[in-house]
Parts: structure tokens; C-alpha cells; sequence
């Protein structure tokens, strides 16, 4: 498939990983931000190309896995309400909150939809006029613009039964709160393609030489990864700490100016909890004033105040495992109290959680595997 | 009678002619549900042995292994492109049938109705069932009907039952798999659940994919007649090739070795599961089974399977082994191996 394939090919592959193992002389802890690319090295086994003293740690590039278990609370709450329609992105269903997951309310009842694209809702809300429409508005710089959009579509045609819950958080702020945390061990970052797609990567700058760190923007496909590394294990031997671009075909330093300013001109950043990791300032976006009749969690308060405090299940490391200070089979309750089906948390549901991709591809030991030869190739 | 000056008709409950739509009626017995019977059942599905409108169908039999399966279809929306849930129904237990090893006889047809369904839809699904028996050459011999309220069902749910005979020295079991077998998959994977779930979610993709229904007896009596001595045989339905490969490496007691670069999946299919971040490999089919055979039988099981369209695309793609018993390792297209797991619930898409 074009745009795909050529960025599979085994023999490029493992060019890449050779060229990562000449470079590299000493141990080097990196980071890969988005979770997408957490999925392409395990599901490629990409990790098994690389040298021994390379240590990638997963990070919290994951907008499901860090949505706090409060606002999961109030998603089921709206959910749960009989005049509404809830539309998510099918991830969310599982993720479990402290009063049970979004699938619940739909088995109870409750009318539950998968979602595809926000202007999807949009024309839910308008052929259901006599429903509220309330969207579970999860992502991170990449899905705001689409958010952003229905927002002033649906303001534009006056409509007053559409609203957001609004679980948007930013990556930049979450970087520097891995780095400015005293147990801090990452030395470079692979920086989340798609983001920097809609965001370019000038905040970056100032991240890389105010933490003295290197920092690759880097995209999802097999040899896009390899790249980055090799790109940014470069830059750690060469003692250069740059912002450097691997996924040029689709990131440029400014980003798309166009989706920005529709983000700037209805989202405003704000305070948010990270499940796991606590609240971090500016983290996460907001509906400014303009569009508050379009904020679910003013025009549902009534309901929502109701709401005790959500708490996270006690067993679950999901916060160590977002700040890369935990590989998720270490942790205790990996694979056996916490499973895809039975959840402790998010990161074990989400299609780009690190638990759950380690438990999809590596529940058995690890494989070292010669394949015999006897299979053919491709007919 | 006119009430507010307008015409006004009872809404009590007397005989509805029910020309239209499935009432309850049509499930209770009477003058309804022989009109159903007769005209849309019986018109579609008429041969020697339903004529006789007896409680069950009866035919003599001979010495032999006969095999027996039943399947439900409760597939949404029912009509989807390259199929409906009445090709369907007949297909997927001939199919099933075809597993065993067996030619197909005789099927069964239990409809579930929902009250309130055009009849017109009830009548295209009955046609395609017919014309999808005709096809394969496999007649519905005995068949029910019951109607449930409206808003109890979702339209139309379907069972069919089927028995067929197992030719003399012919055995297609799990546990006949042996290490060094040949693992092929009959065509492209996936067609079947990405056409259902394109309509479902009114998503569009390039290329019109279209589902994979098809019967695929006639393939395996051609392999049976060829000579190949089969090992094995399965049907890639719910959870797709990953979940067979591991319930049959588990039965087997044995490991599997796949390449994902030899795994048929087509453009369009590629593309609206990377969009969607499906994963082809748990993706349901409809008409692609997959074939343990001997190695030294592979090239001639693949010609065989190549002389038919359902089977046009059929692939080589992994070899079963005595090492990780009850698992399967795909070899990835980079080259590098990882474990290929049962899927947990749903697969659920992505967000971004």
C-alpha cells in the first residue's frame, strides 16, 4: 500500500538498525512520547533491532490512558441520562472509571455511540432534534481542530443540543513535567508525529535547551521509528541537543497554521488532572467563555454535582507506567488482576496503551526466533 | 366516522390484512402465517422434499459419517455489499459443513421476525437464502417461523441447521495437524468486516470493498477429490485468522509459524483497517477457510484451490512446528518475530 509499505521494508530496517548500533557507544535512556509509535515498536518488534544499552521508555502519549477516573465518572453520569446521546471514540467505552466503564451504561441502557469523527455527532445532533448530543471530546493537539470545528458549526447554525465534555490535554506540558520530576531518567525524546503535524515544533526549542535535551520528531511507521532513534542516538553521541525533524513528509516547523488558529479561536489552555500523574498546569484545553453553551460539564452541572470525588483503583501503576518509570510487566497485577477484560487501568484497554500492548504482543516469554525458511513469500 | 372533522379509523385490534409489514399474526399460526408460508417461503424455497409441508424432513440413508451443524445470524444492517444475512445464512453453515471435511445435504431455515419489518425486506432476504441454496446445491428442506414484538428483535435474526455426508476415509480434525504441515489461507482477508462495518458506520472507503460470502464446499470436495490429504480445515469467521490459528494451535497441542508478508489482504482492506486501526488478522471473513496439509502437498493444494474464484488469491503463508506448543508467532514484515494473540472483547476503534 503507497505510503505505507515503503516504510516497512526489511532490508531498509535493518540498515537502520545497524547504523544505530555503529553509532551508539554508551547506555542511553529515550523516550517515545505517543503511544502510536509505543504500538509500532512492539507490535514490528522493533525493540529487538536495537542495541542492548538503548533503553526506549514508553511515555504518556496515550489521551485515553490519561484521562483522570473523575471525568470517565461524569462521562457515565451524562451517559447514563435518559434525553442524551453519548458519542465517544470506541476506546473510551472500556476505560474504567470508579462507577463502572461507558459499555455499562449501554448494556444498562443508556444510548452509548462509536464515533469516527466529530462532525459525525454534529449531524447526529442535528437530525435528533428533541435529544442532547453530548460528545466525549478525548485527544490530544491532533483531534482539537476537528473539536474545534463542530464547535463553531454547531454555533454558526444556532444549534443548542450538541455539547462537549472536554478531556483535551497537551503534550508539551506533560514533557516538561517527566523532566522536571526529581526521578527524571529520560535523556532524549521522540516527539509525537501527528501532534506536531497540526502544532510544528517550535515549543519544542525551548523544551530541548532549557532541559538539555534532544528532542526527534518522529513519525509511526517501522522505519520512521528506527530513524528517529538513529537520529537521536546520533545527536546524544555528537553531545548536539537540537529539535530535528524525521517525519518532514508531513511535519513542518510552524505546523498547520489553519487548524491553530480554530483551536486558538475556541479552545484556551486550562488545568488538568492526568490520571496517574496528578494535575499539571496548562496541560489541557478548555471551551473559552464565547462557547460555553456548548460545555456539557455547565450545561449538565446539576447532575454532575452530585458526582462524589472519583478515586483510582489503589492496585493500579498506570501513573508510573505513563511517566516511563515502569515497564508494564513489572508491574504486579500485569496479566493477572489486570487484563484487557478486566481492566485496573486505561492503559491496559487503549488501542495505544503501553499495557496493552505489551499484553497483546509479549504475554508469552520473550521469542528468540529463527523462522525456518520454509515459508513462502507473497504470491 | 370523523372525529374533529377528520376521517378517523379504528385502532382497535381487528384482523389486519398485515400486507405490508410482519405483524404478530404472521407467528401465530392462522391464515397469516400460511400467506407467508405460501407465498414467500414456499415460493423461494419450493423442492420435493419441503413439498409435503410435514413437521420434519425425511430422506433414507446409507452406511457413513454423516456431520451436523447449526449456526445463528444476527448480522446488522442485513443488506451489505457483496451480501445479505439470507447468502449468508446459507453460506456460513455450508461452510461449516465443508470444515468437517463433509458434502453438504440438507439445511434448515428458522427465521425470528421482528413485528413491524416490511415485508418486502423479508421477501428479498427469502430470495437471496433461495437463490444462495440453488447456487450451492444445497436445498432448504424444513423451516419455522415465529414473529416477536416489535422492538424485541433487530428485523430479522436467522438460524440454519445443516447435515451433509462425510466421505468414506475422509477425517478433517484438529488433532490430525502434524509439525512441518503447510499452513495456506484461501484468498484476501477481511472483506467481510470491513464492507459490514462501511455500511454500519456510514464510513466510505476507495475501492468499494465488498464482503467475501461465498460458499467454498465445492473447493474442498475438489481438494478431497484431488488426492490431498488434509489435515486440517477452518473457516476464518468471528475473530479472523488470528483467533482460528490460536484455537487450533491450542488443540493441536502445537506451534505456528507465520509470515505476515505472505498474509493476502487487499488494498482497499489494508487501507480502511490502518485508517481505523483494525488489525486484518482479526478482521471476520466470510468465504476464506484456511488448509493444513502436508508440505510436500502445498504447491498442489494451492493449484487446486487457485482453479476456483473464491479461492483465486489462496496463499502459502506459515508452517506449523513442534516448538511453543499452543502458540503462534508471526514473523513481521521487518523481519522480526512477535506472538500473535487472541484477541481480548471487541476490536475498538481508534482515536486518533
Amino acid at each position: 500500500m503507497k505510503y505505507v509499505d515503503e516504510f516497512r521494508d526489511r532490508a531498509v530496517a535493518t540498515a537502520l538498525a545497524e547504523r544505530i548500533k555503529k553509532t551508539i557507544r554508551r547506555p542511553w535512556t529515550i523516550m517515545e512520547v505517543c503511544g502510536g509509535q509505543t504500538h509500532a515498536i512492539v507490535r514490528f518488534g522493533l525493540d529487538s533491532l536495537l542495541p542492548k544499552n538503548l533503553t526506549l521508555v514508553h511515555g504518556p502519549g496515550c489521551p485515553v490512558c490519561v484521562t483522570s477516573v473523575s471525568l470517565i465518572d461524569q462521562a457515565v453520569c451524562i451517559a447514563s441520562l435518559p434525553k442524551v446521546i453519548f458519542c465517544s471514540f470506541g476506546d473510551m467505552l472500556r476505560v474504567p472509571g470508579s462507577r463502572g466503564d461507558l459499555f455499562g451504561v449501554k448494556s444498562a441502557g443508556g444510548d452509548v455511540r462509536i464515533i469516527y469523527s466529530p462532525l459525525d455527532a454534529l449531524e447526529l445532533a442535528r437530525k435528533t432534534p428533541d435529544r442532547e448530543v453530548v460528545c466525549f471530546a478525548v485527544g490530544f493537539e491532533t483531534t482539537a481542530p476537528a473539536w474545534a470545528m463542530a464547535v463553531t458549526q454547531a454555533k454558526q447554525s444556532g444549534m443548542r443540543n450538541f455539547s462537549l465534555l472536554i478531556a483535551h490535554v497537551l503534550v508539551p506540558p506533560a514533557m516538561e513535567a517527566i523532566l522536571s520530576s526529581p526521578q527524571n531518567r529520560i535523556q532524549g525524546f521522540l516527539a509525537a508525529g501527528h501532534v506536531c503535524t497540526v502544532m510544528g515544533y517550535e515549543e519544542y526549542e525551548a523544551i530541548a535547551q532549557r532541559y538539555r535535551v534532544p528532542i526527534v520528531v518522529t513519525g509511526f511507521e517501522p522505519l520512521d521509528v528506527l530513524e528517529g532513534v538513529a537520529m537521536l542516538v546520533g545527536q546524544l553521541e555528537e553531545g548536539r541537543v537540537e529539535v530535528e525533524n524525521q517525519y518532514a513528509r508531513s511535519v513542518s516547523r510552524e505546523g498547520n497554521k489553519q487548524a491553530k488558529t480554530i483551536v486558538d479561536e475556541v479552545f484556551e489552555p486550562a488545568a488538568r488532572a492526568w490520571r496517574g500523574i496528578g494535575e499539571i498546569p496548562a496541560s489541557g484545553l478548555r471551551l473559552k467563555s464565547a462557547y460555553n453553551a456548548y460545555d456539557a460539564e455547565l450545561k449538565f452541572q446539576r447532575e454532575l454535582a452530585q458526582l462524589a470525588e472519583g478515586k483510582e483503583d489503589p492496585e493500579c501503576r498506570s501513573g508510573l507506567v505513563l511517566q516511563g518509570l515502569l515497564k508494564p510487566p513489572d508491574c504486579p497485577a500485569f496479566g493477572t488482576r489486570c487484563t484487557p477484560e478486566q481492566p485496573l487501568g486505561a492503559p491496559m484497554v487503549s488501542s495505544e496503551g503501553a499495557c496493552a500492548a505489551y499484553y497483546r504482543y509479549r504475554s508469552h516469554a520473550t521469542l528468540e526466533y529463527r523462522c525456518e525458511g520454509q515459508v513462502n513469500d507473497r504470491q | 366516522m370523523t372525529v374533529n372533522n377528520k376521517s378517523f379509523e379504528p385502532a382497535c385490534p381487528l384482523p389486519i390484512s398485515g400486507k405490508h409489514t410482519v405483524q404478530l399474526a404472521h407467528g401465530g399460526g392462522g391464515r397469516l402465517m400460511q400467506e407467508l408460508i405460501q407465498d414467500v417461503f414456499l415460493r423461494a424455497f419450493h423442492n420435493p422434499m419441503l413439498a409435503p409441508l410435514h413437521d420434519g424432513a425425511t430422506w433414507p440413508i446409507e452406511k457413513g459419517t454423516l456431520a451436523f451443524t447449526t449456526d445463528s445470524y444476527v448480522v446488522r444492517p442485513l443488506f451489505f455489499p457483496g451480501g445479505d444475512i439470507g447468502s449468508l445464512a446459507v453460506n456460513g453453515t455450508i461452510n461449516d459443513l465443508a470444515m468437517c471435511g463433509a458434502k453438504p445435504l440438507y439445511l434448515s431455515a428458522g427465521f425470528i421476525l421482528e413485528e413491524g419489518l416490511s415485508l418486502d425486506i423479508v421477501q428479498r432476504v427469502v430470495n437471496s437464502m433461495a437463490e444462495a441454496a440453488r447456487a450451492a446445491g444445497v436445498p432448504i428442506v424444513t423451516g419455522d417461523t415465529k414473529v416477536v414484538d416489535r422492538g424485541k428483535g433487530d428485523g430479522i435474526f436467522i438460524n440454519t441447521a445443516g447435515v451433509g455426508l462425510v466421505p468414506t476415509g475422509v477425517r478433517v480434525l484438529p488433532s490430525l495437524i502434524q509439525p512441518g504441515d503447510a499452513i495456506l489461507v484461501s484468498g484476501d482477508l477481511g472483506s467481510h468486516g470491513v464492507a459490514v462495518l462501511s455500511v454500519r458506520e456510514g464510513l466510505r472507503f476507495d475501492g468499494n470493498v465488498e464482503s467475501d460470502s461465498a460458499p467454498v464446499h465445492h473447493i474442498v470436495a475438489d481438494l478431497i477429490d484431488s488426492g490431498i490429504e488434509i489435515h486440517c480445515l477452518r473457516d476464518l469467521t468471528r475473530g479472523g485468522l488470528a483467533s482460528v490459528l490460536n484455537e487450533l494451535a491450542a488443540a493441536a497441542k502445537l506451534g505456528m509459524v507465520v509470515e505476515e508478508s505472505a498474509i493476502p489482504v487487499s488494498e482497499p482492506v489494508r487501507g480502511a483497517c490502518e485508517l481505523l486501526g483494525l488489525d486484518p488478522l482479526y478482521v471476520a471473513n466470510e468465504g476464506r477457510f484456511v488448509a493444513m496439509v502436508p508440505m510436500q502437498q502445498a504447491e498442489a493444494t494451492l493449484a487446486v484451490m487457485r482453479r476456483h474464484e473464491a479461492s483465486r488469491h489462496a496463499a502459502h503463508m506459515g508452517v506449523v512446528t513442534d516448538r511453543d506448543p499452543s502458540m503462534v508467532v508471526l514473523r513481521t514484515v521487518v523481519g522480526t518475530h512477535r506472538v500473535l494473540d487472541l484477541l481480548s472483547g471487541e476490536q475498538l476503534p481508534r482515536i486518533c
